[in-house]
């Protein structure tokens, strides 16, 4: 039934019709495009709607393996690897192992209280639209990301790298010195989470007990 | 989680096919999707699904936090130590083709290898490192809450 409304809708409407977005892929593309769009905003609103903490983790967990989905169906399998690796799998188990030391429901707000969160949220997400109007048209061949580096790095990747993989040529060697930093800002954030949560000094302590 | 035999039992055999694939994306990522950051997460991934289930002394008798408070540096300086060798021998830094001067192509190869190592082991560290860090703080209320 939902099947038939969407398929419906996918037809008639003028600003599905017009968007590049939809254009040139098969109409399955766009019933399981959409589906995971409306999937993704349901995850959302529950994520905002339980109380129960543990319940908006699995909600967020399952957020991050909507958009995984969406990343692939657009191509993007590295970024969809990242995401349910990283979004789904150990973020969770982080927010769960939060809870852990926190509270397991949240705490009750007043309505004033959210309804100033509720004009911010409006706010940014009106300033995000608005910015998303100067985006190039999806999956056109003037986009900045067709139509510079890119090209280049596309070409010449066979002959001067000689991988098959332009995602892994780019960030590993084209991009190397990004790709350093990188890696230092993710051991800077280790080191720094374990010094705010005393990582290191447990280490010790638990050696100074050993040996006394 | 003593009670968990299904779950127990499982994670054992996972865990184990887990690492397997990390590895796979680990040293595959020239020719298929994933690399060093990913690699890294599902390693991690592996440990901490193990920890979940049998606990934390457990999964530290194997990986205890000080291995993992030393990859995190290592993989930083395995990168590093590239980029440095690279201008030693006279190209520039994280010029990968100084690692076999005859053939630029074939040392890419195992620039990228070696680069994506470090970025794998890096990660693989702080993952596991910040996961022990969380875990071992004691908590605040009971089984029962849930």
């Amino acid at each position: 039934m939902l099947w038939r409304v969407l398929l419906f809708w996918i037809d008639q409407s003028q600003s599905v019709r017009q968007s590049k977005f939809l254009d040139g892929r098969s109409k399955i593309d766009s019933v399981i495009i959409l589906t995971l769009f409306i999937m993704l905003v349901i995850s959302a609103i529950g994520v905002v709607w339980v109380k129960h903490l543990f319940a908006a983790a699995m909600f967020s967990g399952i957020f991050s393996f909507l958009s995984a989905l969406l990343f692939v169906m657009l191509d993007a399998v590295d970024v969809a690897f990242t995401e349910a690796a990283v979004g789904a799998g150990v973020s969770t188990v982080l927010v769960l192992g939060t809870i852990v030391l926190t509270k397991r429901r949240e705490q009750e707000r007043k309505v004033k209280e959210n309804l100033r969160s509720l004009i911010l949220v409006a706010l940014t997400g009106l300033i995000l639209i608005y910015g998303s109007l100067d985006l190039p048209e999806f999956g056109s061949s003037n986009a900045p990301a067709q139509s510079h580096v890119g090209l280049t790095y596309l070409e010449s990747t066979p002959e001067q790298i000689g991988i098959p993989n332009v995602v892994t040529a780019v960030l590993a060697s084209y991009r190397g010195f990004d790709t350093l930093g990188e890696v230092a800002v993710v051991f800077t954030a280790g080191v720094g989470v374990l010094v705010l949560l005393g990582g290191f000094m447990r280490d010790r302590r638990r050696k100074d007990q050993g040996e006394s | 989680m003593n009670q968990h035999l299904v779950l127990r039992v499982v994670t054992k055999l996972m865990v184990g096919f887990i690492i397997l694939f990390a590895l796979y994306v680990q040293f595959h990522g020239d020719y298929s999707p994933g690399g060093g950051f990913q690699a890294g997460v599902i390693f991690a991934a592996a440990f901490i699904l193990y920890g979940l289930v049998l606990g934390l002394e457990n999964v530290q008798a194997v990986l205890p936090p000080w291995i993992t408070h030393k990859m995190m540096a290592l993989g930083v300086l395995i990168y590093t130590l590239v980029g440095i060798y690279s201008f030693f021998v006279g190209f520039n830094f994280l010029d990968y083709g100084a690692l076999t001067p005859s053939h630029p192509e074939h040392g890419q190869h195992y620039g990228i290898l070696l680069v994506e190592l470090g970025v794998g082991i890096t990660v693989a560290g702080v993952v596991i490192s910040i996961y022990y860090a969380f875990v071992s703080r004691s908590s605040t209320s009971e089984d029962e809450e849930w």
